[in-house]
């Protein structure tokens, strides 16, 4: 969005400036050619200037698809503004691709008029017949919509690092600095904290990192020389809560949050899993946190990694495991036997496209039914979802902070798309997380395993205690005492007692609050990695006078008390899912309404504009009001 | 109560638990249950430091029996649910208790792995060739052509031979004793109490209901002698009712020899519990009833580091290069501040 233009007149420089209330810049090429890291510097220098930003990457199945075809590109965008960003942008308004493959697997995402910078030595018979062109797009017209800078990057690049020392090949591999040189000057971003990380990245390859910084400044430096743009872009500085900040992705906040509820509550943390796309990089923040008592286990499958995580916490360790889908499925039984034994579980559920295996690198909301529901018999589980990769950090610890209170597995839910996409995260204050003051009985206390307090919390006495010895397990226990009980009174009373404890875990939990009016015509009503689209199409809907709030419910089982009601405020409520509709099937059932469902399961997030779009409809057909 | 701590004496009994007993009357489970006890006792093993995990089957039902902390699990999962326990806290003294079922088919996963990882922790395989729980269905260690209620006209699953299968899987100590033998049973706990890293062994243990008398060779009194071969660390491998065969290498196969005629003790295959190349335990684990004896006692114990301890060290390392508080950790990498 465009706020103003002005012109500058700075010595023999003399650039019109635009500038944009927010923009989306992705980085795109093959595998190998470092996009990712440019889009992260990219993201990370925006937001030390002071801008909001969301940044999302996107990166092919296969490691290394054939270097120049469509199926090995990768790329890296970054959304940035002077306002409040919650996603990673709908709609691109620069392209930046290094060849030809890259350019033809995003162009389809850049605003009509959009700017293009191409890397134009790339564009050679060869890189184009691998990409599939018949024709090169740069000469054929095909790209006379756009605002196309094509810049021979290969050659600039070389001249620009051609005192370093280094290879041939290994000057090439400076390339991405060059193009993020290029985009600094286009933005105006200064190049200080990438020309400290790169101290930093190669301290002790001196040639390497002068090399990256020659090329950084060379990109920078042709931009300020050149003649071919005829204008900069401005992005000022957000409002934001004063604080410090970092950048996290969800999975490293899910990380982070669990290594924050065990150091709180003073234990080791173990996490068992098995690496599975896309919650890996959870294990692999863990693994290199040892300093701070993290015991990782890479398990030998999905099933040792749940019922690990139960034997630790039957231990005393602050214990979790992480998962996509099809790895839930395989620890179903597990968890059926955390509810049995009452023992503190978190376990993370980075929601992938499926069923089977489905769609591993692609975001999805499916799993909502399994989560609530995917166990046999009736093994009643607290749920969560976190709303935005920050939000993976808070929903963490709550997660830790439940399981303990209330000796229950709970499950979190992320995605694919909060997993990988990243957001500026203001660092709490330690003293405002949970204090997590777990008492355990100790040697001498009346002690029976299945004795309950008044929340129906049983005591979580520890192997090692001397005089408590006791035994559980996943067979029926007779009630208070724990002893293997068949009788079917006790089945009953038992039944009742688990779900019971785990509906009362709602007496904790926030109401869930309105963004917008407490009531009116149409509600949007979310859960997950959806809150940032939905949130921001409602605030651009209200903008526009339409009478829409919306609400976010962060903790799906239970529920939050007021949630009945105050969907009861609205004529109607809209519910948009990566899904077929699992949380209107829920809300039908719970709250007795008739939700309106907007659904899509390609694998990609909801745009603002879709979500737009059926508010809107919604309001002209006369369906909402 | 004195702040001293006393070191009070157990006896097999103070490991009984108050539950009822519920495994059928003649079940060899009950004397595994016996010798647990008194080697628990003889070791001098603490009850709230001791913890037996176990999966689904008859045999699983062994921690309701024992008064320690105990953790009766889903079928196959036991020994991941005791790498768990153990990880979380390497002190206590983890055991479990698991059957044919239980381990080698819908465990057999969890069982190997454990096994390579050498994590401190001992497994008793209650070997009974059979599903007693379910009711009589072949087990893969049943024979084949064994007849069951799922194998009407016999068996056509060639089976798994434990021994062999830890052996293959890394295995730092394993060892095979039988139910009635009830001194070399509490020997061979006793050593894999005594062994650091994972103990495995494997238990013949009769099933009186499914399957009764399939160890009938090994622990009768007129064939015992003759189907079975104990081991000895550094000893030849002499059986027989008047010890006057063994066993002696041929190439590299076993053969069975008359003591003798020129054969002298000397010819015979001496065992190595720890050589450090397994072969020679493979070899030994395939030596099967009627064509060879059997041998009992330990195959094999090496010593390796555990995986906790491994753990552990990687732990201590970490803090001494650094001390972070989660606040450090917080503010790692690029930070920037908003006024």
């Amino acid at each position: 969005m465009v706020v103003a233009t002005k012109t500058t007149d700075s010595g023999a420089e003399s650039k019109r400036v635009i500038e944009l209330e927010e923009t989306t810049v992705r980085f795109c090429g093959d595998s190998g050619d470092g996009m990712q890291l440019a889009g992260t510097q990219m993201g990370n220098t925006s937001a030390a200037f002071g801008n909001d930003i969301s940044t999302l990457p996107d990166y092919p199945a296969e490691i290394r698809a054939p270097a120049g075809s469509v199926a090995g590109v990768s790329g890296f965008q970054v959304h940035f503004g002077s306002q409040k960003l919650r996603t990673p942008g709908d709609q691109l308004n620069a392209l930046v691709a290094m060849n030809p493959a890259a350019l033809k697997a995003n162009l389809a995402d850049l605003e009509s008029g959009g700017v293009v910078v191409v890397n134009g030595d790339a564009f050679t018979k060869n890189n184009l017949g691998k990409a599939g062109y018949e024709s090169n797009p740069l000469e054929d017209g095909s790209l006379n919509g756009y605002q196309v800078f094509r810049i021979p990057m290969d050659t600039l690049n070389a001249e620009a690092c051609k005192d370093s020392g280094l290879s041939v090949r290994a000057i090439g591999r400076c390339k991405n600095f060059y193009a993020l040189g290029l985009v600094y000057w286009l933005y105006g971003r200064s190049m200080e904290p990438t020309l400290r990380w790169i101290e930093r990245k190669f301290a002790g390859k001196q040639d390497v990192a002068d090399a990256n910084a020659q090329a950084l400044r060379g990109g920078y430096y042709f931009g300020e020389t050149t003649e071919i743009f005829p204008v900069r872009y401005q992005v000022a500085p957000a409002k934001l809560t004063p604080g410090t900040y970092r950048s996290v992705s969800g999975n490293e906040a899910v990380a982070l949050g669990m290594i924050a509820a065990a150091q709180r509550a003073g234990k080791p943390l173990f996490y068992g899993t098995y690496p599975i796309t896309p919650a890996s990089e959870i294990l692999h923040e863990l693994a290199r946190h040892k300093d701070m008592d993290v015991r990782t286990f890479q398990a030998e499958d999905e099933i040792a990694a749940i019922t690990s995580t139960i034997g630790a916490a039957f231990c005393g360790a602050m214990s979790a495991t992480g998962t996509s889908g099809p790895g839930m499925a395989l620890k179903a039984e597990g968890i059926g036997l955390a509810v049995m034994t009452e023992l503190p579980v978190v376990i993370v559920n980075v929601q992938r496209g499926g069923p089977s295996t489905g769609l591993p690198t692609k975001t999805e909301q499916g799993d909502l039914n399994q989560a609530i529901f995917g166990r046999n018999s009736e093994a009643p589980v607290c749920v969560l979802a976190a709303a935005s990769p920050g939000d993976c950090f808070a929903m963490t610890v709550e997660a830790f902070r439940i399981a303990t209170e209330y000796m229950t597995p709970v499950i979190v839910l992320s995605d694919g798309y909060l997993a990988q996409g990243a957001e500026p995260w203001r660092i709490p204050d330690i003293d405002s997380l949970p204090k997590f003051d777990i008492r355990h009985p100790k040697p001498g206390d009346a002690f029976h395993p299945y004795e309950r307090d008044e929340k129906l919390v049983r005591k979580w006495a520890l192997p090692g205690t001397p005089g408590l010895e006791h035994r559980i397990g996943g067979i029926e226990k007779k009630d208070v005492t724990g002893e293997v009980c068949y009788d079917p009174i006790n089945h009953e009373v038992m039944v009742n007692l688990r779900q019971q404890k785990v509906d009362r875990i709602a007496e904790t939990i926030p109401d869930l609050s309105v963004t917008g009016d407490e009531s009116g015509d149409l509600l949007v009503l979310g859960w997950g990695s959806t809150y940032g689209a939905i949130t921001t199409a409602v605030e651009h809907m209200r903008k526009k006078g339409l009478d829409v709030s919306s609400a976010h419910l962060r903790y799906l089982y239970p529920m939050p008390k007021n949630t009945t009601d105050l969907l009861k405020r609205f004529r109607r409520v809209l519910i948009p899912e990566l899904n077929l509709g699992q949380l209107m099937h829920h809300i039908r059932d719970i709250c007795q309404i008739e939700p309106i469902g907007l659904n899509k399961v390609q694998g990609k997030p909801f745009m603002v504009r879709e979500i737009e779009a059926t508010i809107e409809e919604l309001f002209s057909n006369g369906k909402a009001s | 109560m004195s702040a001293q701590a006393v070191a009070v004496e157990l006896s097999a009994k103070d490991f009984a638990s108050d539950q009822n007993i519920r495994w059928c009357p003649g079940c060899g489970d009950f004397s595994i249950l016996a010798q647990v006890k008194k080697v628990l006792a003889k070791i001098g093993a603490k009850r709230e430091s001791t913890v037996f995990v176990s999966g689904i089957g008859c045999s699983s039902r062994f921690p309701y029996y024992v008064d320690t902390y105990g953790f009766h699990g889903i079928h196959g999962r036991a020994a991941a649910v005791a790498t768990g326990a153990k990880i979380a806290n390497p002190e206590l003294s983890v055991w479990v208790a698991t059957g044919d079922g239980d381990a080698l088919s819908i465990g057999g996963n969890h069982l190997l792995h454990t096994i390579r990882r050498n994590i401190d922790i001992n497994i008793i395989l209650f070997n009974n060739r059979i599903y007693g729980l379910t009711k009589g269905q072949y087990s893969p260690t049943s024979p084949m052509g064994k007849q069951t209620k799922s194998t009407p006209v016999g068996s056509i699953d060639y089976p798994l031979h434990p021994i062999s299968v830890a052996i293959g899987a890394e295995a730092s100590f394993v060892a095979r004793t039988i139910d009635v033998n009830t001194k070399h049973l509490q020997h061979i706990l006793e050593r894999a109490a005594a062994h650091k890293g994972t103990s495995f062994v494997e238990i013949y243990q009769n099933c009186v209901i499914f399957n009764d008398q399939a160890f009938e060779y090994s622990t009768g009194k007129d064939t015992k002698d003759d189907s079975t071969v104990y081991l000895e660390h550094g000893r030849p491998l002499v059986f027989g009712k008047e010890s006057d065969k063994g066993i002696r290498l041929k190439g590299m196969d076993p053969e069975i020899v008359a003591l003798g005629n020129g054969v002298k003790e000397d010819d015979l295959l001496f065992h190595d519990e720890r050589a450090l190349e397994p072969s020679l335990a493979y070899l030994l684990s395939r030596m099967h009833y009627p064509e060879f004896p059997e041998p009992m006692g330990v195959f094999r114990a090496v010593e390796r580091p555990t995986y906790e301890e491994l753990l552990m060290r990687q732990v201590e390392v970490a803090r001494e290069k650094k001390t972070r508080s989660l606040d450090d950790l917080f503010h790692e990498g690029d930070t920037w501040d908003v006024k």
